[in-house]
This record gives C-alpha cells, structure tokens and sequence, in this order.
C-alpha cells in the first residue's frame, strides 16, 4: 500500500514586490490505485502544488507537509524525491542541448535503480515506450526535448513515465496544446501506467477533455490556493457544464 | 542553458554606420616599429595581463627549442626553411607584437608540406612540448596544403614554456584542410600564438583551438581569402580553471566575394581568477559581395569568481551579403535545466555533469577528429573533476 498525503500545505513565492502567498492549506490524500484531478482556474495555485511536492527551488513551503508512505518529501533534495517514487510531468519540459535523450534515461534509470540498466532489455524497453508514444526511435538520440514540437515534448514525459516507473505521478497539464490524436495516445499512456499495480496518479488539468479519457476517481477544485470542492468524476461534468464561474465569484465558499 | 542573446545583428542596421578605422586589426608587418610594446591600454591588448607573459614582449632572443615528435602520413613532410624561403613560400605577416617578435627571433621556419592532390587519410600529428617555463621559445611554422588535396592535421602543445610562435596555413585551391591545435600545457606555460589562414578559390578549412592548460594562453586565429568560394569554420573550446587567463582572438578578413566564415567558441570557467576572453573581428570589404560569416561565443560559468569577456565585432562596408550575425552569451547553470534533470531521480552533480558534457558535445563531433575526441570528451571529465565533482563541492 502506498499513500501520497498532502496535509495542510502553505506555499509562497518571491516577485518583485515581495513573498506572495500561492497555496493557503491544501490537504488532499492519494493512494495507489487512485486517480486524483485537479482543476481550476489559471492562478489558482494547481501547479504550484505539482512544483512544490516535486521540489522546485522558485516554491518555498511556509506550512504543512508532503508525506509519501509516511516519508516527509520536503526534507528531500529534488531527486531524492524522485527516488523516493515520485515523478513530476512537466508542463513545458526543458531543453537539455547535447544530451542524448538515450543518455539521460539511461542515466536517470540508474539512478532511480541504484544499477544500470541491463543493455539488451534497456534497448527494446526504450524503443518500446517511444513506440507506445508514436515516437520514432530516431528520438532516442535526439537531445532531450530540443526541437522537439509541443505535442512530441509532452509525448516524450509519458515515455518516461512508462520506463521510469514511479510509484506516483503527477502531471502538470499533459493535455495542454495537445490535438485531439495525441491526446488520445497520451491518454493510452497514462492509463496504461494508471493500471499497474500500486500507482497513484494526480492529474492537473485545466480543461475537461482528457478526463473523457483518463477517468479520475476523485476531482478537486482549486480556487485561490485552497480546495474549494471535491467530489467524484461527476464534478467534471458539473464543471464541464458551468466552468468555474461560481467558484471564483463566490471566492470565500472556500475550505 | 539561459543566454542571453547580445547584438543579433541585422546586416540593414549596422549598414547605417559610418566607415570607422579597423583600429582592432592593426596593418601587417614584419617591421618591430610598426608594433611597439604595449602599456595595456590599447584595444588589442587591454584584457590581456602583460606581467603574466613573463618578458616574452621584450623579445630576448633564445635557442631553445620544444621537443618536437611528429607522425608524417606518406608524402607529407616536415622540413626546415631559412626565414626568406618562409616569405618566399607567401607566409601571413604579422599583425601584432608577438608574432612579429616569433618571425624576427625563430631561427628559420618549420614547413609541412602536403602536396597537391594528396588526399591524406590518416592525420597529421606534430607533438610540441616544453620542459621549463624558463625557457623561452620563438616558432614559426609554415603549412603548405596543395590544391585539391584533404588532410587533417593536429598540433598538441605540452609541457611548460614561454612559446611564441607565428603560424601560417596557405590552403590552395579546392583544398580540404581540418586543422586542430590542442594548448594542453602545464599549470605555468605561457603560449602566445598567431594562426593565420590563407584560404584558396573554393577550399574549405576547419580550424579549432583547444585550449586547457596553461597560466596564460592567447590565441589568434585569422582567416583570409585567395579567391572566391572559400570557407572557413573557426571552432574553439576552452576550460579556464582558478587563476588561468585563456584568450582567443579571431578575425575573419572578407576580402573576396563568396566567401564563408563561421564561427563556434565555447568556454566553461571555473575558480577564483579563472578569467577567458573571446574576440570575433569580422570585416566585410567592399568586394567582398554575396559573403555568409556567422560568429558565436558561449561561456557557461561554472562557479563564482570568473570573469568571460566576450566581444564580436562586425565591420562592413558592402551591402550585397547573404548573411552576417553574431551571438555571444554567458551564463550559469541553468536551474531549470538541473531541476528537470533531478526530477527524474539524477543527483545534482550528475545532472551538472550531463548539461557541460552537453555544452561541449556537439562542439566536440563538430570537430570531427576520431584521433582526438575521445581525449577531449576526457579532459572535460577531468576538468569536472576539479569542482563540479568534486566530493565537498
């Protein structure tokens, strides 16, 4: 049994005027097997959730915690975090000029494994998750996400999340700029991992269309750094049907 | 990485300047008058500290000599030549102190010959190294590529010196000529040295400085054209550990129409003191219609205390080209790039090590010298090693 416990978590970030205060106390808990999307609207704190768990150094956590099987993820440096099981999908994954992106999986896989991949396998297991992505093989030896269209970046972070396996996922507006085809094998893709045994996922999204594909078991509604409504699949369709209107106009309706 | 873009420059805008004096490529001479000893202050000089180039600039004339190991492919040879068989044979005159002092005070010149139409397929080698930093050293060297002939040819400097050497490569017609000169000096060699390139009607020539080693290094690397329909590509890499000045000068001469010119540096600093400078001339003369030059400079600043200065020029004086730019750019490790890296589970150091592999890798194939890539890719290893890797780093 694995748990991802997200308890009462208070987030600020520097700007030119100051610390501004981002997330005011989310608590949500995921466990494997489980499929949790997050919607909201832009600066409702969403990914700023997903940065701040995974560690980003722009977040600095003022209150609260991050547990992972009762591990507390905030006194991990960034991959120890990932070693510890969890994975973050960027919305706009990073260029790495002159890195081979064979290279860097090989060597974030080494890491996550405490060894090296067995070569022969390693080989056919990255061409298989290029496959399963619609990704020619030809990537493998690309550097990582250079030149790579929107859709093609978003496609490679699944790859990674097929090979390297976490035990929780949280994805950042995978969805986002995708066309309606790579959405839908994006969409293979996460639900495919999604079903292996003992995996958690939070979605982070700021439309409905890919929770016709990937269907969560839980949705929340972030407004104003807060959990303002959770409830089951059908508060995708609520919201599908009304936006978020009632939630930012009635801001104080918050937890 | 974040770069900062500087001076992308359109061809149309710097066409509204008036004409200035090329005041940054002194006139060539071999007369000593014509190159006075300079206070530091001059353009040419004001980032390069005089005191650390321990007397070279008086011009003492020396015997000494570096331990000189060469690999000759068939048909290529390696001769010596009286210093007015060197001016015969068409060698680049100087255009600075230094080089002007290494014609002056060599005893005669070195000539690689390769004759045309020899299309040489294993590389040339010449090993020069040095045994003191007392010893002062004046070389001159003269290549001779014959037309239509292909050769690579690398030059490894080692050792400790002060060595000043004036070296011309007259590239003839057609030629393909792959040039790499490796500064792989001890902690204390002094290395002051001119290439210049003489490119014929259509041939094209490689050009890449290495420098690593060495308290004080400057390098020039000047291209001029025989005719049109040359190329030339002027690569350079260089790693400046603590209390290390690495200077490269470059200066691309259009003075024919075609030609091509384009150049890549890239430079890691590390150390207290660790300073590295790049200059890119470009003149473009009137003649020189329907010309391409693109010059590039990137230094990624490994930790605090360095100083990359880094200046591209762009003189023109005609507006038929095809295309005239330059960048330059100079950062740190780029957070976001570390962050995404250790997201996935890879350490800190690791994912550091991924990204300056990453800055030189395709410096490194660009090169495309199989003899000397592996080396490379391993210096940078080993220059990591000094703080990036380092255990308490």
């Amino acid at each position: 049994m694995s748990t991802l416990e997200i308890k009462d978590l208070q987030v600020q970030v520097q700007t030119e005027d100051g610390p501004k205060e981002i997330l005011k106390g989310v608590t949500l808990t995921i466990k494997d097997g489980e499929t949790h999307a997050i919607m909201g609207p832009n600066g409702s704190g969403k990914s700023t959730t997903a940065y701040s768990i995974a560690g980003h150094p722009k977040y600095t956590v003022t209150g609260g915690e991050v547990l992972l099987d009762g591990e507390n993820v905030l006194e991990m440096s960034v991959d120890e975090r990932a070693r510890a099981g969890l994975f973050l999908a960027m919305q706009y994954p990073v260029e790495v000029p002159g890195v081979s992106m064979s290279n860097f999986l090989r060597t974030a896989k080494t890491a996550l494994d405490g060894e090296a991949p067995k070569l022969r396998t390693w080989v056919k297991d990255v061409n298989g998750a290029l496959d399963r992505m619609k990704l020619d093989t030809a990537f493998s030896s690309r550097s990582v996400n250079e030149g790579f269209s929107g859709g093609e970046k978003k496609r490679a972070e699944i790859a990674q999340l097929d090979l390297l396996d976490p035990k929780f996922a949280i994805l950042d507006e995978i969805d986002s700029g995708l066309d309606i085809d790579a959405l839908k094998v994006v969409s293979d893709g996460i639900n495919a991992y999604a079903a292996r045994e003992g995996k958690g996922l939070l979605l982070i999204t700021h439309y409905t269309r890919i929770l016709r594909y990937v269907k969560p078991d839980v949705v929340h509604v972030f407004v104003d750094g807060r959990i303002a409504e959770s409830g089951g699949p059908e508060l995708a369709d609520e919201l599908e049907a009304n936006g978020y209107e009632k939630y930012v106009s009635t801001p104080a309706a918050g937890v | 990485m974040t770069v900062t873009e500087t001076a992308e420059s359109a061809v149309s805008s710097a066409l509204e300047q008036s004409r200035v004096e090329s005041h940054l490529n002194p006139p060539a001479s071999y007369d000593l008058a014509d190159h006075p000893v300079p206070t530091g202050r001059e353009e040419v000089w004001r980032f390069t500290p005089l005191k650390r180039l321990r007397g070279i600039l008086d011009g003492a004339a020396s015997t000494a000599d570096l331990v000189r190991e060469a690999t000759l492919p068939e048909g290529v040879t390696l001769s010596a030549i009286s210093a007015a068989e060197a001016l015969a044979l068409g060698e680049l005159a100087p255009n600075e102190r230094p080089a002007a002092l290494a014609a002056a005070n060599a005893d005669g010149a070195l000539l690689l010959d390769v004759p045309a139409e020899a299309v040489v397929t294993e590389p040339v080698v010449i090993r020069l190294s040095g045994s003191s930093v007392d010893d002062l050293v004046w070389g001159r060297l003269l290549y001779r590529i014959g037309a239509h002939a292909e050769v690579t040819i690398v030059l490894v400097h080692s050792g400790s010196a002060r060595y000043c050497a004036i070296s011309s490569f007259l590239v003839g017609d057609g030629a393909k000529v792959n040039v790499l000169s490796l500064q792989d000096w001890d902690d204390d060699a002094v290395h002051l040295g001119r290439d210049a390139i003489r490119v014929g009607r259509d041939a094209s020539v490689k050009h890449t400085s290495v420098s690593f080693g060495g308290d004080l290094v400057r390098m020039h690397a000047n291209v001029e054209y025989a005719g049109p329909g040359g190329e030339a590509e002027l690569l350079g890499l260089y790693f400046a550990d603590e209390g290390q000045h690495l200077e490269h000068r470059l200066f691309a001469d259009h003075n024919a129409p075609k030609t091509k010119s384009h150049v890549v540096y890239k430079g890691a600093l590390q150390g207290k003191g660790a300073h590295t400078v790049w200059i890119g001339n470009v003149l473009i003369r009137k003649v020189a219609e329907g010309i391409e030059t693109y010059e590039e400079n990137r230094n990624l600043v490994l930790t605090d205390g360095c100083q990359a200065d880094s200046v591209p020029n762009l003189e023109i004086e005609t507006g038929e080209i095809e295309g005239a730019g330059h960048a330059s750019a100079t950062a740190r490790f780029d957070d976001e790039q570390l962050f995404y890296l250790r997201s996935r589970g890879v350490s800190e150091k690791e994912a550091q090590r991924l990204v300056v592999h990453g800055f030189f890798n395709d410096l490194i194939r660009k090169v495309d010298i199989a003899l000397v890539e592996d080396q490379l890719l391993a210096t940078v290893e080993a220059e990591l090693a000094k703080n990036v890797l380092k255990d308490d780093a």
